[in-house]
């Protein structure tokens, strides 16, 4: 059966016994504090239980980080991603997307990825505004 | 009528906000006459308070946006890779325009193969430009949530001619709405105040007017006794002080009622005068 999740901002419908495709942003074997600007996002399948690393070709960008980010994500086919936080474009992105944010619980990449299967980790719902500041203009 | 060879154009700057810019370019600009004083700050002018002009043009200023006509676009995701400030998104068949990221260079619509790409209006402030006595006062808006106020500056400082002086009143820091208000100065006045952090922003501008070739001076604002930590740089870095201004009661009174220093008190008129003196000799160097 589907579990329906409601909260004001979302509503997904998740089946865990879908195959899926999460997406962690990683940095020196932990979970990134950033999600723009992490170094590596860390792609998980739940088919085969087989990860694999990519590089974030967005976290030295002037401006519009998040942006890019998710649309690594999207072409990535990821349905999932776990995220300590995640700003308000990148979510415009990874939302047009199908793609589900749920907040990281703590910085350990095998934490997140079990209390996810079971199902314990809750929707991202504070969407920050971006940390844009002046951009060298 | 002035020649061209006679017009001057004087650019202040401070890095450090609330130095002390617009103070000295209204005042310069009363004692010069028949000037034209050019509000640049565009986030938040503020010169106009002094001068209360009377408005006689407002214009609008537009950019240009991104519009993608989903019937040409064939996904090749060239306008997405092409974006440097990363303002596009390809998703599901759709391209997405932040435009709160866009700088409005127009590129992707020219490197679109499909032409996929139009530009529509977007307005982002405003042009205002008013009579105070017989010099003219132009003031930049920018639109409050707009990201860069640069087109709204190239604007304003199609207006800096027809007058022996044009005062450029910059806003505070050193990126690039500040470059483009300096680009066709002839003479930059960097405004100092005596604290750390004000010579710290101090520096910056100073590595600006360097990197930009212009021929520069420094104001001493509000010097008190004792040391001066941006006296003490300007004599390190050789820097020319054209004059200091003393950090007084009556100053601040003054201009907290948004009067003129130099209409209040002919001690200032004479200071600012001899401040102009000064900046004509060292501009004529």
């Amino acid at each position: 059966m589907p579990i329906i999740i409601y909260n004001s901002l979302l509503a997904y419908v998740i089946n865990m016994e879908e195959i899926m495709k999460i997406a962690i942003p990683v940095d020196d074997g932990n979970v990134c504090v950033s999600f723009g600007r992490t170094p590596y996002f860390m792609l998980y399948d739940t088919d085969n239980n087989e990860s694999r690393f990519i590089n974030n070709s967005a976290a030295n960008s002037q401006g519009g980080a998040g942006i890019k980010a998710a649309q690594i994500i999207v072409d990535n086919n990821a349905d999932v991603l776990i995220t300590p936080r995640c700003g308000q474009n990148a979510a415009e992105v990874l939302i047009a997307a199908n793609v589900k944010i749920y907040k990281a619980l703590n910085n350990s990449i095998e934490e997140n990825l079990t209390e996810f299967k079971n199902d314990k980790l809750s929707i991202l719902t504070e969407i920050h505004a971006g940390f844009h500041g002046d951009r060298g203009r | 009528m002035v020649t061209g060879e006679d017009k001057m154009k004087i650019a202040v700057l401070s890095g450090k906000g609330g130095t002390g810019k617009t103070f000295i370019s209204v005042n310069l600009t009363f004692v010069a006459g028949n000037s034209n004083y050019i509000d640049c700050d565009v986030e938040e002018p503020n010169g106009h308070l002094y001068f209360k002009p009377k408005i006689l043009k407002k214009e609008k200023i537009y950019e240009k946006i991104p519009q993608v006509d989903k019937e040409r676009c064939n996904g090749c995701r060239k306008c997405v890779e092409f974006c440097k400030f990363n303002a596009l998104a390809y998703i599901k068949d759709n391209v997405f325009v932040f435009e709160d990221i866009c700088h409005s260079c127009g590129g992707c619509s020219l490197i679109c193969p499909e032409k996929a790409i139009l530009e529509k209006d977007k307005e982002i402030g405003e042009v205002q430009e008013g009579v105070f006595k017989d010099s003219k006062i132009y003031t930049g808006i920018l639109n409050t949530g707009e990201e860069t106020g640069v087109s709204i500056i190239k604007k304003l400082l199609t207006n800096a001619n027809n007058k022996s002086y044009t005062f450029i009143d910059c806003p505070p820091g050193s990126s690039c709405s500040v470059m483009e208000s300096i680009k066709d100065a002839d003479y930059c006045i960097l405004v100092a105040e005596p604290t750390l952090f004000g010579v710290h922003n101090f520096n910056m501008v100073y590595n600006l007017v360097k990197l930009f070739d212009k021929p520069f001076g420094a104001v001493l604002n509000k010097c008190l006794d004792g040391e001066n930590p941006a006296e003490e740089f300007c004599n390190e870095k050789k820097i020319k002080i054209l004059c200091k201004i003393p950090f007084e009661h009556e100053l601040g009174k003054v201009n907290s009622n948004a009067e003129i220093a130099s209409v209040k008190n002919e001690k200032y008129h004479n200071l600012f005068s001899s401040l102009l003196k000064t900046i004509q000799e060292e501009a004529g160097k």
